[in-house]
């Protein structure tokens, strides 16, 4: 058994490289997709910086709609979105973009309630100073957030890993598409075991590292 | 300085209409510490709130410093709002900041220079007593402390107008005290002109010069606080002076008046400055024939003025308990006559 998992590493290796490689850059482009939105699902609610029931409704609702389809049925959904994107719907490219669409909303979601956490009062106090909105988002409500910010992060990753545990649907590859065509198909439990190891040991690095980062931040709240 | 005229605000609630504000006017001279009371709901917060357009009236006009706010586009009332400091119930610290960065950021949002902060900052620090807490948290800093720091950060872009929005509220009666100390001090050295709102009429006493009192978005009644609390004349104003001068009478003392066989009066008489209250009482014993009861008293000092509140009752013959009362009158700033009983029989009781 060991042998043949030996055997495998550099299929365990290509699956990993894969599966971050997916992780890292849905996640940098959804972030940037995705704490913009948040932020305007916060700024345009009643009383907020820019009131605007249009803005907020709508965005509302995209999202919720995108947040309501599963992975796999989005990823398929979209495929010739995906097509004008990136001009191909399968491999590593084909997979990110579905993984951008699904994970942006659900960081804006998430930014949405770190980011009201922060005292309206604290905003208010800085609006009567005659502080601008661009001023008060950037420097005081990111500000505030910024522990609340990384944990909605961390949990996005985390989400994130295991969206791309269907990717391979399109053929791109990583650790879930490897637990599922050697674990699942060909019922080979010490490949699968060994998979989801890894999975575990990923997710709660992230998850660690995350709450460190974010205690260390919320030390001196 | 500050002109609010003939202010109404009128919210929307689930499709309901509430009159916040139905037509306040007030005036604030330069350099006076204006106080406005009320109970909760009665609009002040909404009334302050006007003076830096926080919130916008329904009608009415803002006049700030000569500048009519509600004609000013965005850039110029954010400039304007520079000029008017507000420190809050509970602060709005930043928590993610130190007690430095806290003062700093305003001046930073505004593009001070460096070395300029650092100056601007440790003066202030200095000024409200916490120059050894530049390294510290909100968190770790005590209410008065972090009102302390509110202060400073409100004085940071060197406003004329300080507004308190239930500053000391949430503060325990002594730092209360400091706190309003503070704000006297800067008051004084600093010829900041103070708008503030309570509820508690201590502070309106230790602190203010002109007070207006409110109820049901209304001001129903403004002047000098040494004027108001000599002579309250709303219902509402005497249960605030009230929780000064406690002077309602026991029930059992209203009745004990009852019982007087002669012709009795009693009369709420308010001293002020130097009138004597001894030499006074001294008199009427001594200059007419009548039975005196001080039945309660009180001295306070308002900014620097004594004022002396004292109930006391007369008997005896009624031409010479008027006698007594004119001569009181005569001697003192107010008299007002609260109960008076002929005989057996009760004329009037308030």
């Amino acid at each position: 058994m060991t042998e043949r998992l030996l055997e495998l590493t550099p299929l365990f290796t290509l699956s990993i490289y894969e599966t971050l490689m997916m992780v890292v850059i849905s996640l940098v482009i959804a972030t940037l997709i995705g704490i913009p939105l948040g932020i305007l699902l916060v700024i345009t609610r009643p009383n907020h910086l820019a009131p605007n029931r249009w803005i907020f409704q709508i965005l509302n609702i995209i999202i919720n709609i995108i947040r309501s389809v599963p992975f796999i049925i989005l990823m398929v959904a979209i495929i010739p979105f995906t097509e004008i994107l990136v001009g191909s719907a399968i491999g590593i490219e084909g997979a990110v973009v579905p993984l951008i669409v699904y994970t942006a909303p659900f960081i804006a979601r998430l930014m949405e309630t770190a980011l009201l956490e922060v005292d309206q009062g604290v905003i208010e106090a800085y609006l009567s100073m005659g502080a601008s909105r661009t001023q008060i988002i950037r420097r005081i409500m990111i500000r505030e957030a910024r522990p609340g910010i990384l944990l909605c992060l961390t949990i996005a990753t985390i989400g994130l890993i295991g969206a791309t545990a269907m990717a391979g649907a399109v053929g791109a590859g990583g650790l879930g598409d490897l637990a599922l065509r050697y674990g699942y198909q060909q019922w080979d439990l010490p490949v699968m075991m060994v998979t989801v190891i890894i999975l575990i040991i990923i997710v709660q690095c992230i998850q660690s590292l995350g709450n460190w980062a974010a205690n260390k931040m919320k030390k001196n709240l | 300085m500050i002109e609010l005229i003939d202010i109404h605000k009128t919210f929307r609630v689930d499709k309901r209409e509430v009159e916040a504000l139905k037509g306040v006017t007030i005036r604030v001279r330069k350099g006076e510490i204006y106080g406005v009371i009320g109970f909760s709901g009665a609009g002040k917060s909404t009334l302050l709130r006007m003076i830096n357009l926080l919130e916008k009236p329904t009608s009415g006009k803002v006049i700030v410093s000569g500048q009519d706010l509600l004609e000013l586009n965005e850039k110029q009332l954010r400039g304007a709002r520079k000029k008017i400091g507000i420190i809050f119930q509970h602060f709005n610290l930043l928590s993610s900041y130190n007690i430095f960065d806290n003062v700093a950021e305003i001046l930073r949002m505004n593009k001070v220079s460096k070395q300029e902060i650092k100056r601007k900052v440790d003066e202030l620090l200095k000024l409200v007593g916490l120059e050894d807490k530049a390294e510290a948290y909100p968190s770790q800093l005590s209410g008065g402390q972090k009102q302390r720091v509110g202060i400073a950060r409100a004085l940071a872009m060197d406003p004329e107008i300080l507004l308190c929005d239930e500053a000391t509220s949430a503060l325990d009666p002594q730092t209360t005290e400091s706190i309003l100390d503070l704000l006297l001090d800067i008051n004084e050295k600093l010829g900041l002109t103070i708008v503030l709102i309570t509820h508690e009429m201590h502070v309106i006493q230790k602190i203010c010069d002109q007070v207006a009192v409110m109820e049901n978005g209304q001001v129903i009644e403004q002047g000098s606080v040494l004027d108001i609390f000599s002579v309250p004349k709303h219902n509402t104003t005497k249960n605030f002076m009230r929780t000064i001068f406690n002077d309602e009478m026991p029930e059992e003392m209203v009745n004990k008046i009852k019982k007087v066989n002669s012709y009795t009066t009693r009369l709420r008489v308010t001293f002020r400055g130097d009138a004597a209250m001894d030499s006074v009482i001294g008199n009427i014993s001594s200059k007419f024939a009548v039975d005196t009861n001080i039945l309660y008293g009180s001295i306070t000092s308002i900014k620097g003025t004594a004022l002396g509140i004292l109930i006391i009752q007369l008997s005896g013959e009624r031409d010479i308990v008027e006698e007594a009362i004119s001569y009181i009158k005569g001697a003192v700033y107010h008299v007002e006559v609260q109960a008076q009983k002929e005989g057996k029989q009760e004329v009037l009781n308030t």
